[in-house]
């Protein structure tokens, strides 16, 4: 099976009922993408597929392929970060960090969908996310800075993601 | 690692009064030789322990403590480089080795004797005592808000006043220019009467000849240009790109992942299974039965996982199985009763007469308060990677104490500490639990079985019934009023004594006092949970001054501020935080505010939370929280800690609960242990009192106080006193409906 992420295609050789995550973190080695419950309840396994923010450790194999996958590997341009990326460290969101690649995945998708949103907006996005060390406030922080970064460089918008 | 507190170091029999000093005389001497192989390449000078110098000028700081989110990677190495006058722009950082060379005994000194002020002739003894000591206890350890304001000012600012001392010494002694006329900067020494400039590594050669002063001078905090700032945290780059590596990403060859189910009944053991299914499964490597668990080796963890679950288990019974969550209550009440009315109680705090002050006219207000045990709940599950030969063990672990996993695992394989390597990771969230090596342990006792590495993870589930939990626990307060509405006599009785050691005690001005605790055992393991024992007290005095304050007809700040004359930093926060809270506007209908004022680990945390009703819906809409740490070294990294800690406060307050039913833990996911999120995350607002005093801890002081302000809030609000956490067992609805 081929399995394309961030672009590059992996030829996969595991079970299809397997999980994305640990294809994605085991197979294609791309370990920025977090195992945190294999329930669906704390998004530390988000990716995009597709372009919807989805939970890789409910995501069974066979339902990924042929689909575009974007992880937290594949957000910057290059060498180029993201407008979260860039907002994230200005903000100094992480802590712990571990729970970030989700954090960011969930809100490179809500910027994708909406991409000037208010508060309410924002908790519909991201309350699918638990951050453990309560980083909250600069999440929203820097969802709101990255969304006007972009707004003022409108060619960022499209060239990052899938 | 054992049970550590204050008491049980001093108990070791070698740190006991003037022994401290006259007993041990092993002199610490200069370590750097020993440790340069460890943590310099080619050409890189190493100067004291705790910091090198390579040939490009650039200075990497040796930092002895984990980051798990805390920013000490960041903040230790800002306070070396301030005193040594380095230029931040060339400032790396290194974790240290797990390695007895680096013992925190700067923490061991911190913890024991604080600030105390030693002659320099002595400071080495000093030192070198609690070098002995931590090496033998395998401390290296990260927690107790200890890294700042022992290592930070223990070791990390004397290593960099010292370093830049004979740097300066080497300078004058090459230029042939009296030491006075030269100045450090920028990580240059210069001679500006003539217009001479040159890097540090041009002298450090020679500077690390000379001896380094065991009391340098330090920077009077006017003079800090890098301590008190807010840098830019070192790991923050690698946490949004991916690249950072926890212990569940670490990949080394032909390494195989394992998972584990351990008896879900605390300390029952493994009977037998029936692996018949799986034995021969495709990708399952082995099997491997443990004395309370069962882990399989595969190919992958979804294999592993997978497999696992169709293997049949069968435990022993050990009598355990019979045990509820009201067991244990009914069994805490019984042991307090008994051990009261034997006089048995263990006395913490005993102030005036606190008999005979009850026997005075006076209010008598009496109230019973319960907290649940809490899981930690990383979220990074506990995982642990091993490789084992027959005269080697290397781990790969994200953990609070390398040192002391690297001495456990030598004990259980009988290997000499030196035949065993940690490489600590960074850590998907610590809060204490990342101290316990019982993870690091069972991947040794699986990785033994096979001669390849082996990578085990825990599942979600097994994590949060496999902790070592925050204990739960009931606390008895009976208090007198006198018609002033002053408290006379202050007396409670609770379970357990950990650390802090003045969780329990309250800064208010009260004569009498008698507070008192018993222990009753259960088979449910303890572990540090962020802020210990102050996680459950604050909430109990807390709550009950606010019931008092509410019997005396008083103002719960004004009750709180007339009773601080001893306590000026104390009230110094208190005022700050009902200024900046408004704490006297009025709040619009269905809201209500609640404060609270406690001390942890060094820093005192006053806080002001406005709640709303809607529609019996609790909605916390903000916190105003005031902090004197005495010094905040890196005041952006200090907030996100007060942020950090009062959501981690809030998570507990509102839903944190393990319960225990036939004798294992009911809850096993974040469904059924439940969360804070974005939606209910308050605007948390933080300020800070450089008060000038010894400094505080960071990672810790804001979580006791969330609570009990949280529930003195919603008793405003609806005149319900929550005496029990969580608030989610609690139906709330408004004050007009409750009170009548």
């Amino acid at each position: 099976m081929i399995l394309t992420i961030n672009g590059k295609e992996h030829e996969v050789d595991v079970d299809p009922s397997t999980p994305l995550l640990w294809v994605i973190r085991e197979q294609c080695g791309l370990t920025g993408t977090k195992f945190g419950c294999g329930i669906g309840q704390c998004g530390a396994c988000t990716v995009i597929m597709e372009g919807n923010a989805i939970r890789s450790c409910l995501t069974p194999l066979h339902t990924s392929i042929d689909k575009e996958i974007t992880t937290i590997e594949g957000i910057a341009s290059g060498t180029k970060m993201h407008a979260l990326q860039k907002a994230w460290i200005e903000e100094q969101v992480p802590q712990c960090g571990y729970c970030q690649s989700g954090q960011l995945m969930s809100a490179l998708a809500l910027l994708t969908d909406n991409p000037a949103p208010n508060d309410d907006d924002i908790d519909n996005a991201m309350s699918g996310n638990i951050c453990r060390c309560g980083t909250y406030s600069r999440i929203r922080k820097g969802i709101k800075k990255a969304a006007i970064e972009l707004a003022s460089t409108p060619t960022l918008k499209t060239e990052n993601h899938g | 690692m054992g049970k550590w507190t204050r008491r049980a170091f001093i108990t070791t029999g070698v740190l006991t009064g003037g022994a401290l000093v006259l007993g041990v005389a092993i002199r610490p001497g200069n370590r750097a030789g020993k440790v340069a192989p460890m943590i310099s390449d080619k050409g890189e000078t190493v100067m004291n322990i705790w910091l090198k110098i390579a040939p490009d000028n650039t200075i990497t700081v040796i930092v002895p403590h984990a980051e798990m989110g805390q920013g000490t990677h960041t903040t230790l190495p800002m306070m070396l480089a301030d005193e040594m006058d380095a230029d931040w722009k060339l400032v790396h950082m290194m974790e240290a080795p797990g390695n007895k060379e680096y013992a925190n005994y700067a923490l061991a000194k911190g913890f024991i004797l604080g600030e105390k002020d030693f002659p320099s002739f002595l400071i080495d003894t000093v030192d070198g005592a609690f070098l002995t000591v931590t090496k033998q206890m395998g401390l290296q350890m990260t927690g107790g808000s200890s890294s700042v304001r022992f290592t930070g000012m223990l070791a990390m600012r004397i290593a960099g006043a010292g370093a830049k001392a004979v740097l300066l010494q080497a300078a004058a002694d090459k230029w042939g220019v009296p030491l006075e006329e030269l100045e450090a900067k920028n990580s240059s020494i210069l001679h500006s009467a003539t217009n001479r400039s040159e890097p540090f590594i041009n002298f450090a050669q020679q500077a690390v000849t000379l001896s380094q002063p065991a009391k340098p001078k330090l920077k009077r905090p006017e003079e800090f240009t890098i301590m008190g700032t807010s840098r830019q945290r070192f790991d923050v780059p690698q946490k949004v790109d991916g690249s950072a590596n926890f212990g569940i990403d670490v990949t080394v060859p032909n390494m195989r992942y394992a998972t584990i189910k351990a008896a879900p009944v605390f300390g029952t053991k493994l009977k037998s299974i029936d692996d018949g299914v799986v034995a021969n499964m495709p990708g399952v490597r082995k099997i491997v039965k443990l004395e309370d668990a069962v882990a399989v080796i595969a190919d992958s963890y979804w294999i592993a996982k997978n497999a696992l679950d169709q293997v049949k288990i069968v435990f022993e019974e050990n009598g355990n199985e019979s045990i509820d969550q009201n067991d244990i209550y009914d069994q805490y009440i019984r042991d307090m009763n008994t051990s009261l009315s034997a006089g048995k109680d263990e006395k913490d705090l005993a102030l005036g007469d606190v008999e005979s002050a009850f026997k005075n006219p006076g209010q008598t207000v009496e109230a019973e308060y319960r907290v649940p045990y809490l899981a930690h709940a990383t979220l990074e599950p506990m995982n642990c990677t091993a490789h084992v030969t027959s005269d080697s063990c290397t781990l790969w672990v994200g953990c609070q104490n390398p040192l002391g996993f690297a001495m456990s695992v030598a004990e259980l394989l009988d290997l000499e500490i030196e035949q065993v390597q940690v490489n600590n990771q960074y850590l998907g969230g610590g809060f204490g639990r990342r101290f316990v090596d019982d993870v690091a342990l069972q991947a040794v006792r699986i990785a033994k079985e096979v001669d390849y590495p082996v990578k085990l993870i825990w599942s979600r589930e097994e994590d949060i019934r496999h902790d070592f939990y925050r204990e739960a626990n009931i606390s008895r307060f009976k208090a007198s009023l006198d018609n002033k509405g002053k408290i006379i006599a202050w007396d409670n009785q609770f379970l357990f004594k950990h650390d802090p050691e003045e969780a329990p005690h309250i800064p208010y001005d009260v004569a009498n006092q008698s507070i008192h605790y018993s222990v009753s055992e259960t088979h449910v393991p303890w572990g540090y949970w962020r802020s210990v024992d102050s996680s459950m007290h604050a909430f109990f005095t807390e709550s009950f001054i606010d019931e008092l304050a509410h019997h005396a007809n008083v103002d719960p700040f004004e009750f709180r501020k007339s009773q601080l004359s001893n306590a000026p930093r104390f009230l110094d926060v208190l005022e700050m935080v009902a200024e900046k809270a408004n704490w006297n506007t009025p709040l619009p209908k269905n809201w209500g505010r609640g404060i609270s004022l406690h001390q942890c680990f060094g820093t005192i945390v006053a806080q002001v939370v406005e709640i709303e009703m809607l529609d019996e819906k609790l909605k916390v809409h903000r916190v105003v929280c005031v902090a004197d740490p005495g010094f905040a070294f890196h005041p952006d990294g200090f907030e996100a800690q007060m942020e950090s800690g009062i959501i981690y406060g809030l998570t507990a307050a509102l839903y944190g609960e393990i319960t225990i039913k036939q004798g294992s833990v009911e809850q096993s996911n974040f469904h059924d242990y439940q969360m804070v999120r974005m939606n209910e995350s308050p605007k948390i607002e933080t300020h800070i009192i450089n008060s000038g005093a010894y400094p505080g801890g960071a990672g810790e002081p804001s979580t006791p106080g969330i609570a009990p302000a949280l529930t003195n809030a919603i008793f405003d609000a609806t005149g319900l006193r929550i005496r029990e956490l969580p608030i989610k067992n609690h139906s709330l609805s408004l004050k007009n409906e409750i009170i009548g």
